[in-house]
């Protein structure tokens, strides 16, 4: 046991894959891509995963506003959260760089991790090409 | 196989009632429930509830005994979670227990309290429904889920926030009547369009309530029906279950259910009806959009054409396919754990015509209630027919 928040394995470590710049996937032999933690592909059962480069920029496929959220996020209020394909994967996170009113659906965003205004906790975030 | 009856059901009335404990709300559907059967509680040999929060909500977990003691009742208990399909995967469970032959008496149902805990906690307590790595912790909440899914929408059919406005309108219109609904008034479609921002396009008067409540059902086999003269003339002839990936994220599609019409398909074949036959349903319209996407996952409109239905009066109560005449979810409110069960509730009245709204629909004999869990991961589908 320990005081100290244990990490997430695979997700913290896909957090910080993105922070510096290098995200990653998981793929298995018959191409299925997916997110960490994994030890089986979501897709297909296959249990021989390997991690691959996610390319550098995606696509906004929907979006949204968020008014009412939860209490880690009290102070961040209004943002937008868009669900992005990167191709092989898509991800979640919320859009920066652009005023939330105005995100659209097939904007070209790259992936990157900010802070939050309310706690300073990570977030993953996608910045407007 | 044995045709499982529903011998009674039993409601709290569905509010704010946040001094009220799940356990006291589910004495109380439960009893109204038996008492409605007309049979003695020591038949009772099974109990199958669902809850979805209430460890956050009442600091309380292992909630199936507390379930039977709070009727009296002692037998397996067993509390059952999926999100906002728990207690309709309940009624699933208990379903297939009767027709195993393992027991001819069942109680199933379900109880949420929600209102005690401030907007942010619930809101909280609402979204460990979907994936916490990479929903949650990007500052996805329920409403922001289904937002993604109505933009998807609006994208690829054109639907409107106009179009979802009259879903909403539809469902208070139903509920006026409904003594147990948490919203017994009127709104118009400029008042839905006016109300503020939740998770834009989404907006107050396109998402449920927070609500406190419970619904309980007494099912039992035809045999035992027949043998002691119970008033059950509805039978649940078809149950399916369906589930798709957790995160949105992750899915094949965000403008469709599958896990619903996964779910669908099994329970109108068990059933042996096709959608056409379909008089009347109840589906999870936690918000305006669930609606439109259930009613197209159950096969009653093709995708795109669901949004709509409510605008083209199709599925108003006097429109083909009435649905949600119990004010569904937006007006009878959502106690998350007793929604799936309420759902069969309510669809047995309507069948047996004993609902409010029962006049309205009086040569109606089949009805199919769609209970989801989360953006609809875990679904629970039910026909239920007049079989006397």
């Amino acid at each position: 046991m320990s005081d100290e928040p244990a990490r997430d394995a695979g997700y913290d470590d896909f957090v910080d894959a993105a922070k510096d710049g290098a995200p990653y996937y998981l793929e298995c032999e018959a191409g299925h891509g997916s997110l960490p933690p994994r030890m089986v592909c979501p897709d297909c059962g296959d249990t021989n995963l390997e991690e691959k480069e996610l390319p550098t920029s995606g696509t906004i496929v929907a979006h949204n506003v968020v008014h009412v959220p939860t209490p880690r996020f009290q102070d961040d209020t209004p943002y937008a959260t868009a669900i992005v394909d990167f191709g092989p994967v898509s991800v979640t996170g919320q859009v920066r760089g652009v005023d939330p009113q105005e995100v659209e659906n097939g904007q070209s965003v790259t992936l990157d991790v900010d802070l939050t205004d309310t706690n300073e906790d990570q977030v993953l975030v996608f910045d407007v090409e | 196989m044995t045709r499982v009856r529903v011998a009674g059901g039993g409601l709290t009335h569905f509010g704010v009632h946040p001094e009220r404990t799940s356990r006291e709300l589910f004495g109380e559907a439960g009893e109204a429930a038996i008492e409605d059967a007309g049979i003695d509680r020591s038949e009772i040999e099974s109990i199958f509830f669902g809850n979805f929060m209430g460890e956050l909500s009442e600091h309380q977990g292992h909630m199936g005994p507390l379930a039977a003691e709070a009727l009296g009742i002692d037998a397996p208990a067993t509390r059952y979670e999926s999100a906002c399909a728990s207690s309709g995967v309940a009624v699933r469970q208990a379903v297939l227990n009767v027709r195993s032959g393992e027991a001819d008496v069942v109680l199933v149902g379900g109880a949420e309290r929600m209102n005690n805990l401030p907007t942010a906690d619930a809101t909280d307590a609402l979204a460990i429904a979907a994936d916490d790595l990479y929903e949650v912790k990007a500052g996805m909440t329920f409403p922001g889920a289904y937002a993604l899914m109505a933009d998807a929408y609006f994208d690829e059919y054109d639907g409107s926030r106009e179009d979802l406005a009259h879903v909403a309108v539809k469902n208070h219109e139903n509920a006026l009547d409904n003594e147990y609904a948490q919203f017994q008034k009127a709104i118009s479609v400029e008042k839905a369009m006016d109300a503020p921002p939740v998770a834009e396009p989404l907006h107050l008067y396109d998402a449920c309530p927070f609500t406190d409540g419970a619904a309980a059902m007494v099912l039992v086999s035809e045999e035992y029906a027949e043998e002691n003269d119970l008033d059950a003339s509805v039978a649940i002839t078809g149950s399916g279950q369906g589930s798709d990936r957790l995160a949105l994220q992750d899915r094949r599609y965000l403008t469709r259910t599958p896990a619903a019409e996964d779910a669908g398909e099994q329970a109108y074949e068990d059933a042996g009806v096709s959608p056409e036959d379909v008089d009347l349903a109840e589906v999870h319209d936690c918000f305006t959009i669930a609606e439109a996407l259930a009613i197209e996952a159950l096969g009653f409109f093709e995708p795109g054409e669901g949004i709509g239905a409510a605008r083209r009066g199709e599925t108003t109560a006097d429109g083909d396919l009435p649905v949600n005449l119990s004010g569904g979810l937006k007006a009878k409110g959502h106690p998350v754990g007793a929604t799936g069960a309420s759902q069969v509730v309510e669809m047995a009245k309507l069948l047996d015509g004993t609902h409010h709204n029962a006049e309205k629909v009086p040569e109606a004999t089949v009805g199919v209630t769609h209970n989801a869990g989360g953006t609809v991961a875990s679904t629970a589908v039910h026909v239920l027919e007049v079989v006397e």
